[in-house]
């Protein structure tokens, strides 16, 4: 593959390294500065990626790595700044779905990133267990806890604002 | 295969919810579901989780991709480095041109920076780390700031914006000078770095100077004379940064 192609290949990837980066970092700024990031570390670790293996899987291992190092450098700060959002967030509820939509966010803000990043590669990546496992370099096992407690701590979070429609019975 | 009771593990849960078992485990989890409501409860909120979270970032997927991420091999920041190094030279030649029209005069040089510098460096100094009165009137009453400081120094002062730098006005405060009243800005970036720049109205036979350094063990100071008045920006940042800077207030004092 030569540069070009290379190129190409990255840039295709870009949409859906923005959409989990938003969904990670949760603020804009700080998301596309991970995929940036990323995208330069690939051009500079590009001989370890084997062609015909999984680039998607491949980037996502590269923006978690940055992920970890991300919530290293800003631990204090993200902490202080979820408790603000907590403070300020209230009891309101409300019924329509932007309302629920924006709580999920700050809920999502809320969880451990580990729990945070298991919870996003399975439920909007849709990624396997196994792939997550991959991705994140733990055990599949840990991706299993990480991913129970993680959608449960979410479900009690968001059931925390007083939204009813969250139980919701089929 | 069926599932029973013992075959609820929460990996079973997950499983079902991403739509990872088999046809057969899917609906013998179903049955459970429909005698078991906590489960259904739960199984409902992580599905609600999922759809959800497509709801809130799929969005992401159709934005425009902005300027700042870019697939291009990153060689290209080192072309975005030189760009910044010509600027700059352009910039430094520019000021040594306009030096050049004070070169003799090193007197007056001298008494610029005792009248001027050493006090704005002084000023600097003292107020930069006051954390409960950094100034006397703050930011949120810039206009009223301004007028006051430009009816004190008898000349109409601005307070430029330095947001494309990453500071933030803070406030000001006015100052004795020797002649006068001097005006202090204080701006702020996010790390709680702190710029000051002060004005104070001067007497020097050159009106127009170009930008001077001036470094002493705390502060680091461009000045310039522009008319009848004397500017010191000072700080702690590298003196490239701190040029750049200058330049942008003298530009925007001046145009």
């Amino acid at each position: 593959m030569d540069n070009k192609d290379w190129e190409i290949q990255l840039n295709k990837q870009i949409p859906g390294l923005r959409r989990y980066a938003r969904a990670l970092a949760q603020d804009i700024q700080s998301a596309d500065d991970l995929v940036q990031d990323c995208l330069e570390r690939a051009w500079k670790k590009r001989s370890y990626w084997k062609e015909g293996t999984n680039l998607r899987a491949w980037l996502f291992s590269i923006m978690h790595n940055l992920f970890i190092n991300m919530v290293r450098r800003k631990k204090l700060a993200n902490n202080f700044e979820n408790q603000l959002a907590l403070n300020s967030n209230g009891n309101q509820s409300s019924g329509d779905s932007s309302h629920i939509v924006h709580d999920l966010a700050k809920c999502l803000s809320r969880l451990k990133p580990e729990y945070r990043e298991v919870v996003l590669l399975a439920g909007l990546e849709n990624m396997s267990y196994k792939e997550i496992a991959k991705v994140t370099s733990t055990p599949i096992g840990t991706v299993m806890s990480r991913l129970s407690r993680g959608r449960e701590e979410l479900r009690r979070l968001m059931a925390a604002t007083g939204e009813p429609k969250l139980v919701r019975v089929k | 295969m069926s599932l029973d009771a013992t075959h609820i593990s929460e990996d079973n849960i997950h499983k079902y919810v991403d739509e990872c078992l088999s046809p057969e485990e899917a609906n013998a989890f179903k049955q459970l579901m429909e005698e078991d409501t906590e489960l259904a409860n739960k199984v409902a909120a992580y599905q609600l989780q999922k759809s959800l979270l497509h709801e809130l970032y799929d969005p992401v997927l159709d934005e425009e991709v902005p300027a700042s991420i870019s697939a291009k091999p990153p060689s290209r920041q080192s072309q975005k480095f030189l760009l910044n190094m010509a600027a700059s030279i352009l910039l430094i030649s520019t000021g040594v041109i306009l030096g050049w029209s004070l070169r003799d005069n090193t007197i007056e040089k001298h008494s610029v920076i005792v009248k001027l510098v050493q006090p704005a460096a002084a000023a600097h100094v003292v107020y930069v780390p006051e954390v409960k009165h950094p100034v006397e009137v703050a930011a949120d009453q810039e206009q009223h700031l301004v007028k006051w400081l430009s009816k004190r120094l008898g000349n109409t002062i601005k307070a430029p914006s330095l947001t494309d730098y990453g500071y933030h006005l803070v406030g000001g405060r006015l100052l004795p000078a020797k002649r006068g009243a001097a005006a202090q800005f204080m701006y702020e970036d996010e790390m709680g770095e702190r710029l000051t720049l002060y004005v104070q109205s001067i007497e020097t036979v050159e009106k127009n100077s170009a930008f001077r350094f001036f470094e002493d063990d705390k502060t680091k100071s461009f000045y310039w004379i522009d008319g009848d008045l004397g500017y010191v920006l000072s700080g702690t940042i590298s003196k490239p940064r701190l040029l750049n800077t200058a330049h942008s207030v003298y530009q925007q004092l001046s145009f």
